[in-house]
């Protein structure tokens, strides 16, 4: 073998290396590539495919000018696209064509190296955009391609194909696995984020908003998504009293419902028994709602509870957050209200709905009282003909006045918002409710899943001397809605998300029993933050984890997982087989030995034989049997391991 | 005075921590107290990447980002103990090797021996930090490593300490041990060019003055030898077969040619002598003489043939080493 540089760093990379790095960065970048504009997906992988004719070919990678001629080009486009270069979405696409023009630039080991640690930093970007159980799965194969191709470009001897490389970084990562967990439980987490966030980092996330219009609902609850779990300490109520409560909205301008822009913060929550007490786990929806059963009994930490009992986080909720939680089913609140806030739950835009306002003031003149109003009402809608549908008919200047006396057709925002304007027409204050009715139960590990497409929306009225009460008119339409959700609430042609409905019950089962891992992959993988590692801590008997403590727990477990990794990549450094030959050997010898047949230093083991036999003839059969398998496992190729097994035995068996 | 002692100490402590002891005789096993171990610049721009995933990961609350970076720096970690082990227990033996010229450059031998059930791959030997030699060493087998040491002058040449380094699998540790075989080399004196011509044979049996200039007389091919001179060489031979063959050329097989230190001009150093004695030598050898060799202190008999070529060059080479001449 030739001499060859003490370091091979500068050696230049082979076509086989090549088209390595091409596929593990063209996978780890799969993902974004989905995500880029046409045009930067094509010009990425015009750019690897051209890598990989030049390593077919043989030919050197393009010189630096059209490199960066290359780079400026591709900067200058994200930035037309984009109009920025900062952020997640345009940084995202800059890295991912920088690492391409690196795949062509890609000359020497060094490169190569540098261009897979590079990779491995590419994988973690996609964790901004997805980080569910098959992104993790997949990035995981991506970062074990990575690992092959690194370890592939480290052979100086005859290649001895993929396999090899591919067995070494399985166990590699194997390996690697309790030293992992270890880290993962016990490494000190931080409360992000250290710097600030770009402002495109949360787009895309749905849930309620602070208005109402028609049709807004509509998009939310045809939208399978998930928007929070709640897990129940005891048993869950009754889905028709499972009235999550969000944002509350006071004003209308005739068209849309709009919640205030201040508000005061609440004096005292509800106390008393029954409470009801469960856990939230609220998916990211970048707004300031947390979502908790009427009425609400507490706050969650960092958040505040308003007058109009909305709980409001002090940040936008822009991670899964989970939060412990108890409410009172049925308790009214707000008997004090002072006039200015009772006014203004009794605005009406003028010049809208004018059959309504007639209506309103026909009921107000019938009935004195207000709770026997709402009552005629109500029994308005069960009996007059009113449908519950998801696909009402469009409605036009005076929406209330057409959807209640012409159209007739609707779902829960047609119906609040009518509700509220009679109301209020009738001199009764009242105010839309938004928020999340019922939920599914998963059987398969107790907790309710709420998803958008339970969104909802109800009134609340303020009767004096009680306060302010729930009235949901879709109840009164469509009881099916509030008592067994929204899918049983539909005719069958409404279109609905696949799983929101229970026709296939093998599906749903499915599903849910999906569902109920990813609740725990969210609580347990995805939810691991400094919470519920002290929490985890606690668990284990360190309540009051100082980092100091944390520190030594770290290095007595990480120093534990690296000592089993050890163990287990030192046990293939046993000695060999021939080895064991040879010990087996020397035992037989030993005990010739001690009946007073040593060997001598230059006697061949048949020489030996020879001798021995001679001395001990009653042994003769014996000793020459056991030489002759020595001889044929340690010269010959017979050396299998049941071979070496059994001449151990017969060595072990041999009466000296 | 303070600067010597520095470097004793600095000396000594390297002594201890990389166990340098000296040549050992017979077969040297790396054993793990041997190996050594640190990351190289590239396990450092590893390091750095994954801090670089943890920080994004803190900065975006991404779990799995954590749990990628927490996998990939357990992979690291783990690669140490691989490159570890690629090392650790391979057993080292020194092999023949054939003697040279001064100026030429000694092949040194290593037998590397892997008697445990794992391969090992990409083990670098280098006995000059500048160049190595690669191998792989399978589970249960035994390869040949090469390091070549330049023989700078005649006499006894030790190849030093030589290093076994491994970078594998994925070179971000860079494994070494020091081992230095108790094996020497023989460095002939290199062969004066132009040497002076032959002196005058004296005919055996007192048959008269001949000169032994038997160049004239060709008598066959025998292969080459290292030191034969290149106007000796069959290059027709070379250019049909490929392989290097001396001509031979029969002198006067009865003549006695003493090459005699004596022989020399008085105004050449002792180095210079030893270099034309071996010059004669070898042109005696290629013209099959029967020669013998006068110096100070030893004199070899008449004789010829390969045997007799390399006793000759052997006491050239350890002239006035007394001790080693035995």
């Amino acid at each position: 073998m030739a001499q060859r540089p003490i370091s091979l760093n500068s050696r230049p990379i082979i076509p086989r290396e090549a088209y390595g790095l091409a596929g593990g960065f063209l996978m780890a970048s799969a993902a974004h590539l989905s995500r880029l504009p046409l045009w930067l997906g094509t010009l990425i992988a015009i750019i690897v495919f051209w890598r990989i004719y030049l390593a077919r070919r043989s030919l050197l990678s393009p010189g630096k000018w059209l490199l960066g001629l290359l780079a400026f080009a591709a900067a200058a486009g994200i930035l037309i696209e984009y109009r920025t270069l900062l952020g997640r979405d345009a940084g995202v696409a800059l890295l991912v064509v920088m690492l391409a023009l690196k795949v062509l630039e890609t000359r020497t080991l060094r490169d190569g190296a540098l261009l897979g640690f590079l990779g491995f930093f590419l994988l973690v970007t996609n964790f901004l955009f997805s980080q569910t159980i098959a992104t993790a799965l997949y990035m995981l194969c991506c970062a074990w391609l990575l690992i092959v191709v690194l370890i592939g470009m480290q052979f100086t001897g005859t290649w001895p194909g993929w396999r090899q490389p591919a067995r070494r970084a399985t166990l590699l990562l194997l390996q690697a696995l309790p030293l992992m967990l270890v880290l993962f439980l016990l490494f000190p987490r931080i409360q992000g984020p250290l710097w600030g966030l770009p402002h495109d980092s949360h787009a895309g996330l749905s849930g309620l908003s602070d208005s109402m219009s028609p049709g807004s609902l509509n998009s939310l609850i045809l939208s399978d998504a998930v928007a929070f779990r709640a897990e129940f300490r005891d048993r869950i109520p009754e889905a028709r009293a499972l009235y999550w409560r969000g944002p509350v909205l006071w004003d209308y301008d005739g068209r849309t419902w709009t919640a205030p822009r201040f508000v005061f913060n609440a004096n005292e929550l509800p106390v008393g028994e029954p409470s009801i007490e469960y856990t939230v786990t609220l998916e990211p929806h970048n707004k300031r709602w947390l979502f908790a059963l009427e009425m609400p009994m507490q706050r969650p930490p960092l958040a505040i509870a308003t007058r109009d009992m909305q709980l409001l986080s002090t940040t936008p909720v822009r991670s899964r957050m989970r939060y412990n939680m108890s409410s009172r089913l049925e308790a009214a609140y707000g008997a004090d209200d002072s006039e200015t806030v009772l006014k203004r739950a009794l605005q009406l835009p003028d010049g809208y709905n004018p059959r309504t306002l007639q209506r309103a003031r026909e009921l107000r003149r019938k009935f004195n009282d207000d709770r026997q109003l709402v009552a005629a009402v109500l029994n308005d809608f069960r009996n007059e003909n009113f449908v519950y549908t998801l696909s009402p008919p469009l409605l036009g200047e005076h929406a209330v006045d057409e959807f209640l006396f012409d159209t007739r057709r609707g779902f829960c925002e047609h119906y609040a918002s009518a509700f509220t304007v009679l109301m209020r027409a009738a001199g009764i204050p009242a105010r839309v409710v938004t928020g999340y009715q019922g939920g599914q139960v998963n059987p398969v590990s107790d907790y309710i899943l709420i998803r958008q497409a339970d969104a909802h929306a109800w009134t609340e009225i303020w009767v004096s001397g009680t306060g302010w009460i729930r009235v949901d008119p879709t109840a009164a339409v469509s009881p099916a809605r509030v008592e067994r959700g929204i899918a049983s609430a539909l005719p069958s042609s409404d279109a609905l998300p696949m799983f929101v409905r229970g026709d296939f019950e093998f599906l749903q089962r499915m599903r849910l029993t999906w569902d109920s891992v990813t609740y725990t992959w969210n609580q347990w993988v995805l939810g691991y933050n400094p919470e519920r590692q002290r929490q985890f801590l606690a668990n284990i008997g360190f309540s009051d984890a100082t980092w100091q403590k944390l520190a030594v727990l770290l290095f007595v477990f990480a120093g534990l997982a690296v000592l089993a990794g050890a163990l287990f990549a030192f046990r293939d450094l046993r000695r060999g087989r021939s080895d064991a030959i040879r010990a087996a050997y020397d035992r037989f010898c030993r005990k010739l030995a001690r009946r007073g047949l040593p060997r001598h230093p230059a006697e061949g083991p048949l020489v030996y034989a020879r001798r021995a036999a001679q001395c001990r003839p009653e042994a003769a059969l014996e000793i020459a049997s056991i030489t002759e398998r020595y001889v044929a496992l340690r010269y010959g190729d017979s050396a299998t391991p049941q071979a070496v097994r059994e001449f151990q035995h017969s060595v072990r068996r041999f009466a000296s | 005075m303070a600067q010597p002692l520095k470097n004793r100490a600095l000396n000594g402590a390297f002594k201890w921590l990389f166990q340098w002891r000296g040549p050992e005789r017979g077969t040297i096993v790396l054993v793990q107290r041997r190996v050594f171990i640190l990351p190289t610049r590239q396990g450092l721009l590893y390091a750095a990447v994954i801090l670089l995933m943890l920080t994004g990961s803190v900065n975006y609350d991404l779990s799995l980002g954590f749990i990628l970076a927490f996998l990939l720096g357990a992979a690291g970690i783990q690669t140490m103990l691989h490159t570890f082990r690629n090392l650790a227990h391979l057993r080292i033996s020194a092999g023949r090797v054939l003697p040279v010229f001064a100026g030429e450059t000694a092949q040194f031998q290593l037998q590397i021996h892997n008697n445990t059930r794992a391969d090992r791959f990409s083990i670098g030997v280098t006995g000059n930090q500048i160049t190595a030699d690669y191998i792989d060493v399978p589970a249960e087998g035994t390869v040949t490593a090469q390091v070549p040491v330049p023989a700078l002058q005649r006499g006894w040449l030790r190849p030093g300490r030589i290093t076994l380094f491994t970078r594998f699998p994925v070179g971000l540790f860079r494994a070494w041990s020091y081992a230095e075989p108790d094996v020497q080399c023989l460095v002939y004196p290199a062969p004066a060019t132009p040497g002076l011509p032959l002196p005058a044979a004296v005919a055996g049996d007192g048959e008269g003055g001949m000169a032994g200039q038997g160049q004239d007389e060709f008598s066959g091919l025998r292969p080459y030898r290292p030191g034969d001179s290149p106007r000796h060489i069959a290059w027709k031979a070379v250019a049909r077969d490929d392989t290097l063959l001396t001509k031979q050329f029969s002198g006067r097989a009865d003549a006695e040619l003493w090459l005699s230190w004596d022989a020399l001009p008085p105004v050449f150093s002792v180095e210079q002598r030893l270099s034309h004695l071996t010059r004669w030598v070898l042109e005696a050898d290629v013209r099959s003489m029967t020669y013998g060799l006068r110096l100070p202190g030893a004199t070899l008999p008449l004789s010829s043939g390969p045997k007799h070529r390399a006793d000759c060059l052997r006491a050239l080479a350890l002239h006035g080493a007394a001790a080693d001449l035995a």
